[in-house]
């Protein structure tokens, strides 16, 4: 059981093939719109997961920096004419270098105060890009193009782009991985379980948090880069706190502290949205009652029960 | 007309006016939300969805069973405090002893039902509610033409908020809750029935709502996203105030409604944003809040 | 998002059309289908303006025409775009990717200026009817898209225009903070200076969520301006006249984008003598009146606006347009079809003869209407007196001042 590659064990190996198989196979039979959008909330969800799952910190905001992530990533692409794969970056580096600055007022109080902390910052930015003119207001950034990757490689064709939003996944999923197996991430868990125990070993405790803040919003605001360039716009929409409720439900549903868990739970709620979409309010409606069936009946998530019955971390 | 620094003073207090009566709405629901935070400990993020099921209600009392204003003011705080009753009963009294994150998001869930439920029926464009004959017509305020039902609304609010401060601080049933959230075992065994008590809290808190649901109908008209609007401004007041604060909230709540007025008149497009900017700032340097204990 | 049942059923059926391909080879006799997606406002502000009933315009245009369609039939989906420019634009990528060829009405000019960037983009063909933004005709235009009913720039010239001649002089805005409030009271502002009037100010408040314009309404009438101007529509024009009612504003209101579905709402005792702007109106003539009388019974509670108008007028010129054209060229190449649909006069019940301009400007007359006394209004939904008809030359912009892209100066 304890053989790893790369730090992962053989249940997980098996689990990644099967997930990289899927995103093989799933274009030919899926819309690969569709299948993009659910991989940019799914790297959204995992960058939240870091946070929320390895380091125990309910950011109640983070759609701030996904959203951010889409404007610069949009503007960079429409008005400076950025190659795609700097737009990413960005979009990214926006969002880090506002998690930065955010995450240090924010940790600075724990618990709910943390959480109702990040959603005021997460307002105040709502703000910003309703009163700053680059964001274009309610219009938002619109037809945006798609710049090629490097320069080079066109990614007008849905299939080209799709190939890199699975690159770009992949390497924000790997990284994610890393992060948590590192000694660094090992601290995060130990910091999780009994944060007073951890200072009294001597961990400074702030800068460990702060750190996972702005990885965290770093990998979101490259998600929401993604995004834009994805659909050819940046909206409000991406910045409001329902969106930050939305991927707190994604993680939860498929299980809090799990490597594969925000990945199916994006799957999952996107695919909700997808198909109940044409029947008004049902998307709203079913959230709520997963969210209520998560809280009551298995608070592990889909991924998290799972890995208990089968005995492996998924 | 008076001036000050420069400023016509008119428009000011205008603007002071009108902020004063969303103050009254933010007082209202504060004060349910810090009841149900102080007393059970759990944040109700259902709070602004219970707030819209008032005002619904009352909508359904008048367009259905031709059930008018003032009846209704009583009637939809009963049947919403009632459906507060049974979800306490049945998914929030489980969650007591688990983290306050899972309270949260079992009420965040309840919320989206209520509130999807609610855009289904009747879209989200919102259903007129007229105001009561009895409150129709203006005062004439000197700077500005008041309708007077935005007048009634801020009386009752104030009315309200100080009777539910009262009966919690000043009298035996005000004293026997305070005590169960302090030691529950001990007050149980005082031969208090704890569960009850804290599910008619629950109740009595989601009835505010309610009332406050009512209230508004007229000012803002039946709209199924009501609720989701404020509530993330009401949790601000109620963590600004110092949660659990009952006073704290009141305060806060009016005195809110106050700064986004003159906001309104200063820098309009902020007045959304500027509960934010305050209540980061009261976190960073009180902790507790404005009249909260501190830990 | 928010898909119709139908292009969902499609969707989930693609995977097994991937797979049955020579199946579906073999079985090509059938005709081909034309489908045309109708994307608008189904819950929010804009609901009675656009919403169901321009759907069932859309659908009463198709069965009209059903018997004239050579060897295509045409298929009608609508979805609701939440007055969201992402979600609008999302559904309209996936729409096109699936088959559909016409997407008709889009009210909101933040949404319809997405979407004719998509429709540019798949080759497809988008004709507006719901939004206002002058600019799909002007910088934002394209040879894909065609902008059917009305526009900021008609709309500033016939009622702010009236407003200005008889003595409204200065002015307040309450704008609808998005692209189509902005460009209204812009396109306004140009006129009422044109005619050394002045504007006091503006408020633009966040759309859409707003219901209570109390404060906004303090600000117009401390601003001295003898007119308030209502640069918004549909739920959110009723909130604002009733609460300037509500405050005793003694201003006069000019209500620069209303819609007759917008006077049913707010009723004739608070809505008499408001003067508006419409390219259409049911009780025009016998041709109009005839075609309201078909569309009640899939629409009875809401009559047709003009809005509902251009999307039956816009559905029938493309059906025609595919029918002279054929619809393989038609379904190839939306840039095609649109210019083929400029090239061919413009004929119906609801807007008589007209045209399409070069630059996409749907040319028809525009009406400057008041509303009537509740004692003047005989019967149900009797609620306009024509006070001034602009024939198609002096109703738009002209077509330099535009700036479109497609014409070359």
């Amino acid at each position: 059981m304890n053989t790893t590659i790369w730090g992962f064990s053989r249940p997980q190996v098996v689990a990644l093939l099967v997930m990289i198989a899927l995103f093989v196979v799933a274009p030919m039979v899926v819309y690969p719109v569709f299948l993009m959008k659910v991989l940019c909330f799914a790297l959204f969800a995992c960058a939240f997961n870091l946070l929320i799952g390895y380091a125990g910190l309910l950011s109640f905001g983070h759609s701030a920096y996904f959203g951010m992530g889409c404007y610069l990533a949009a503007y960079g692409a429409k008005h400076w004419g950025l190659s795609a794969e700097l737009c990413v970056l960005l979009g990214g580096s926006v969002a880090a270098v506002m998690g930065l600055v955010f995450g240090a007022i924010a940790i600075r109080r724990q618990g709910i105060y943390f959480s109702m902390i990040t959603l005021a910052l997460a307002q105040f930015t709502y703000f910003i890009c309703t009163q700053m003119s680059f964001t274009g207001g309610e219009d938002g950034i619109q037809q945006v193009p798609r710049p090629a990757v490097l320069g080079l490689l066109p990614l007008d064709n849905d299939m080209a782009i799709y190939w890199m939003v699975v690159g770009v996944f992949l390497l924000g999923f790997f990284g994610i991985f890393r992060i948590i197996h590192s000694p660094f991430g090992q601290v995060l868990k130990a910091i999780r379980e009994n944060e007073q125990r951890a200072i009294s070993l001597g961990y400074r405790v702030e800068q460990y948090k702060l750190m996972a803040f702005v990885l965290s919003t770093f990998i979101a605001g490259a998600a929401g880069g993604m995004k834009s360039l994805v659909f050819g716009i940046a909206t409000l929409s991406d910045v409001t706190w329902q969106a930050s409720g939305t991927i707190v439900l994604t993680t939860l549903l498929g299980g809090l502290g799990t490597i594969f868990g925000p990945v199916v739970g994006a799957v999952i709620v996107n695919t909700l949205e997808f198909y109940l979409a044409p029947f008004g309010s049902w998307v709203t409606i079913t959230q709520g009652v997963i969210f209520v069936a998560c809280v009551m009946v298995f608070r592990r998530g889909v991924i998290g029960e799972l890995g208990a019955k089968l005995k492996v971390a998924l | 007309m008076l001036m000050v620094f420069g400023y016509n003073l008119g428009p000011i207090l205008g603007q002071g006016v009108l902020g004063v009566v969303n103050g009254a709405f933010y007082a209202l629901l504060s004060l349910g939300l810090a009841v149900i935070f102080g007393l059970l400990n759990i944040i109700n993020f259902a709070h602004g969805a219970l707030y819209m099921l008032g005002a619904v209600v009352a909508w359904f009392l008048l367009n259905y069973l031709g059930i008018g204003y003032w009846p209704s003011l009583f009637i939809a705080p009963v049947i919403v405090g009632a459906f507060g009753v049974l979800l306490e009963r049945t998914m929030i009294s489980k969650l007591y002893k688990l983290d306050h994150l899972y309270g949260l998001l079992l009420t965040f869930g309840i919320a989206l039902i209520v509130e999807g439920l609610a855009r289904n029926q009747f879209g989200s464009s919102g259903l007129p509610y007229s105001v009561p004959e009895s409150l129709r017509g203006a005062t004439r305020l000197g700077f500005m033409i008041m309708p007077t039902y935005r007048l009634w609304v801020v009386v009752a609010s104030f009315v309200i908020c100080i009777t539910t401060w009262l009966v919690l601080e000043k009298t035996p049933i005000g004293a026997t809750l305070r005590a169960a959230t302090e030691n529950a075992a001990l007050v149980q065994s005082f031969g208090v029935n704890v569960p009850r008590l804290v599910m008619l809290t629950y109740g009595a808190g989601v009835a505010l709502a309610a009332l406050a649901g009512v209230m508004a109908a007229p000012v803002y008209s039946v709209n199924p996203n009501m609720g989701s609007d404020v509530i993330i401004v009401v949790f601000a007041v109620v963590v600004i105030g110092g949660m659990g604060s009952i006073l704290g909230s009141i305060l806060t709540g009016f005195g809110l409604g106050l700064l986004e007025g003159f906001t309104k008149f200063l820098y309009p497009e902020a007045s959304g944003v500027v509960v934010f900017v305050l209540m980061i700032v009261v976190l960073l340097t009180r902790p507790a809040g404005l009249f909260g204990k501190a830990s | 998002m928010e898909i119709s049942r139908r292009s969902l059923l499609g969707s989930a059926a693609l995977g097994t059309a991937a797979a049955a391909l020579p199946l579906s080879r073999a079985r090509a006799q059938a005709k081909p289908v034309i489908k045309i997606g109708v994307l608008n406002d189904q819950s929010g502000p804009y609901r009675d303006t656009g919403g169901l009933t321009s759907v069932e315009c859309a659908k009463m245009a198709v069965a009209e025409f059903s018997a004239q369609m050579s060897g295509y039939t045409v298929e009608v989906l609508s979805a609701d775009h939440q007055n969201k420019p992402d979600v609008g634009a999302g559904i309209a990528r996936q729409w096109y990717d699936q088959g559909v060829d016409l997407i008709l009405d889009v009210p909101n000019s933040g949404v319809a200026l997405a979407v004719a960037g998509v429709a540019k983009e798949k080759n497809k063909v988008h004709v507006n009817s719901g939004a206002a933004t002058s600019d799909l005709t002007g910088p934002a235009c394209n040879g894909n898209i065609i902008q059917w009913t009305y526009d900021t720039w008609m709309l500033a010239q016939s009622t702010g225009g009236a407003t200005v001649k008889a003595g409204g002089d200065t002015w307040y805005f309450i704008t609808a903070d998005y692209t189509f409030g902005h460009k209204l009271e812009s396109d306004t502002t140009t006129l009422i200076k044109a005619a050394h009037g002045s504007v006091k100010g503006s408020s633009s408040y966040p759309f859409p969520g707003t219901t209570d314009f109390s404060s906004y309404l303090l600000q117009a009438q401390n601003s001295g301006a003898k007119v308030l101007g209502l640069a918004n529509a549909g739920g959110d024009t009723i909130n604002s006249i009733k609460q300037a009612k509500e405050f005793g504003l003694t201003m006069d209101i000019a209500a620069l984008l209303m819609f007759i579905t917008d006077v049913n709402a707010l009723g004739l005792e608070v809505a008499q003598g408001l003067h508006l702007t419409e390219s259409f109106y049911w009780d025009m003539n016998d041709r109009t009146r005839a075609f309201t009388k078909r569309l009640l019974p899939r629409s009875p509670d809401n009559y047709p606006n003009m809005d509902h108008a251009g999307v039956y007028a816009s559905a029938l010129h493309y059906m025609k347009t595919v029918n002279k054209m054929g619809v393989a060229a038609a379904r190839a190449d939306g840039k095609a079809a649109v210019a083929a649909m400029k090239a061919l006069p413009t004929e119906d019940d609801c807007f008589g003869k007209g045209s399409i301009r070069a630059d996409g400007r749907g040319m028809f007359h525009s009406y400057l209407f008041q509303v009537k006394k509740p004692s003047e209004s005989k019967g149900k939904w009797d609620y306009y007196k024509l006070v001034q008809d602009s024939d198609p030359e002096h109703a738009w912009r002209p077509l330099a001042d535009g700036h479109c892209p497609l014409i070359k100066s």
